[in-house]
């Protein structure tokens, strides 16, 4: 593995497949424990360094760490010198400083994570950055679709919704393909990238279409604070285009799956039948990303620096 | 790591075709195998209260440390079971997380760590391990087994004891003790994994 992850093609599909089937060890070895905790990373310090909200990320990166052992400490851009105007670079110099093993960082800006990795000695793992990547998301979004299809080789994966600005998205599109899956993105023509063309993937605009072939449907959320250009017509009319709901629930395969990255808009993107049906796996990947993200910390940081 | 017998061996292709001769070979090991299971029933059968029906079986389990433990512990259960009629549970527990040693070398792929759907807590717990060497993978079993639970007792089990002891522990059963130079290697091979049953020591001075 390289020493950071910034973007889903730092990994290849021997490095992926190794990510995804450390997690499954963590979590086969963690399975019915009382104590949830193992002392991998003794010693080390994980500094989780958010400028943007993001509990759930959040949370989920820091009980990785801690379940590791690692020395955890929460950096969020709101109350602290960065609104006092410091820099991405002198945040970046002053954890170095204090000896941060590996940086977690969340920003707005996309390539922040590539600019921070320049800067410190410590590894970098990218938790979401602009509209560019959420590699570790991509990576629980695979382990999940793996534990339950069995495989990800040739899985046919439908991605629906605004793909324009989901950095989930992009990080899915380039894992998913690494990992041998299929990936269709099904959006509005409005909300979808320049360039879409010379990514490894299907496009397509009619949702009906694709799904009776679907093993597994992504929605993306809809971003309401994006959604600011009239990019579609009417919420109704998105909902009713691209909305997954029961009808459409119906026309799966009996073995597909129903996913989505959370926060959900219930009723807008996905009914809310659709949600807590048992073919929904967003409470699957919540515990998965722990998993996962325990998985990412230990084989970037548990061994010997180079 | 130290323990030299836990590298990725190669691929054996004759009985170590043209190297040394091999310490043990595959009636060795299973000689030896046998005598453990024996060993490992009458200490059961005299730590169980009298007249105990399974002969204080049940109460035991077989725990590997990956990766030549694992299949070791199952051969063991298999040998148990042939010689009372009782079937003993088997485990493995992976070490690599808690290792002392993870900073010093690079991260590796994780193994198994599977234990009994009954635990271990209140039980005998017996790890097996290929190669006692400084102790260090024992100690972090000891940890793993801290983390799973609480057995009653906790022993060891292992084909070949090497010396260069790093910390106070030492085995229960021992297949065959092996005085080595601290430069030589002692390699494990066995059917499961690598094809063939023997006992190498290769390197440094005979």
């Amino acid at each position: 593995m390289k020493r950071h992850l910034l973007e889903a093609g730092d990994l290849d599909r021997a490095d992926a497949t190794l990510v995804l089937d450390t997690a499954g060890q963590i979590e086969s070895a963690l399975a019915g424990r009382e104590v949830k905790k193992l002392p991998t990373l003794r010693g080390r310090t994980v500094v989780n360094l958010f400028y943007e909200d993001s509990t759930r990320t959040r949370i989920s990166f820091e009980l990785a760490a801690k379940r590791l052992s690692a020395d955890v400490i929460n950096f969020s851009a709101k109350g602290s010198s960065v609104s006092k105007g410091e820099s991405l670079k002198d945040t970046a110099l002053t954890l170095e400083a204090m000896g941060a093993d590996g940086i977690v960082v969340r920003h707005g800006a996309s390539g922040a994570p590539h600019r921070l990795a320049t800067w410190v000695k410590g590894s970098v793992v990218n938790a979401g950055d602009g509209t560019h990547e959420h590699p570790t998301q991509a990576l629980l979004d695979a382990y999940t679709i793996r534990q339950r299809l069995g495989r990800l080789d040739g899985v046919r994966v439908v991605v629906v919704g605004d793909v324009l600005h989901s950095r989930v998205a992009r990080s899915n599109v380039w894992l998913l393909s690494t990992l041998g899956a299929e990936v269709t993105l099904v959006a509005p023509p409005t909300l979808l990238p320049v360039g879409v063309g010379s990514w490894p993937v299907a496009v397509s605009y009619d949702l009906d279409a694709v799904l009776p072939k679907a093993d597994v449907v992504m929605m993306l959320r809809v971003q309401a604070e994006r959604m600011n250009a009239s990019f579609f017509p009417s919420a109704r009319e998105y909902s009713r285009r691209y909305g997954l709901d029961a009808r459409r629930m119906a026309v799966l395969p009996d073995h597909a799956i129903v996913m989505h990255p959370g926060p959900m808009n219930r009723g807008m993107e996905i009914a809310a039948e659709v949600a807590d049906s048992a073919r929904s796996t967003i409470v699957d990947q919540v515990g998965n990303g722990v998993s996962v993200r325990m998985a990412v910390l230990y084989l970037l940081l548990g061994g010997a620096p180079e | 790591m130290t323990m030299s017998s836990e590298l990725p061996a190669p691929p054996p292709t004759e009985p170590s075709a043209g190297g040394p001769p091999p310490l043990l070979g595959a009636d060795d090991v299973a000689r030896v195998v046998d005598r453990i299971a024996h060993q490992l029933i009458e200490r059961a059968a005299s730590a169980s209260p009298a007249g105990a029906a399974d002969g204080g079986l049940a109460d035991l389990v077989l725990v590997g440390i990956p990766t030549r433990g694992a299949p070791l512990a199952r051969r063991l259960a298999a040998r148990i079971e042939a010689f009372s009629g009782t079937a003993v549970d088997v485990g493995t527990v992976d070490i690599t997380l808690y290792r002392d040693d993870l900073r010093l070398r690079g991260v590796r792929a994780l193994e198994d760590t599977r234990l009994p759907e009954a635990g271990v807590d209140g039980r005998l717990v017996v790890l097996v391990d290929d190669v006692l060497f400084s102790g260090r993978s024992v100690r972090a079993a000891l940890d793993a087994l801290r983390d799973l639970g609480r057995p009653r007792a906790v022993q060891l089990a292992v084909l070949v004891d090497r010396g260069h002891r790093e910390l106070p522990i030492r085995a229960d059963y021992v297949g065959k003790n092996v005085p080595t130079a601290r430069t030589q290697k002692v390699e494990v091979h066995l059917a499961e994994i690598d094809g063939l049953d023997e006992v190498l020591v290769t390197g440094g001075e005979q």
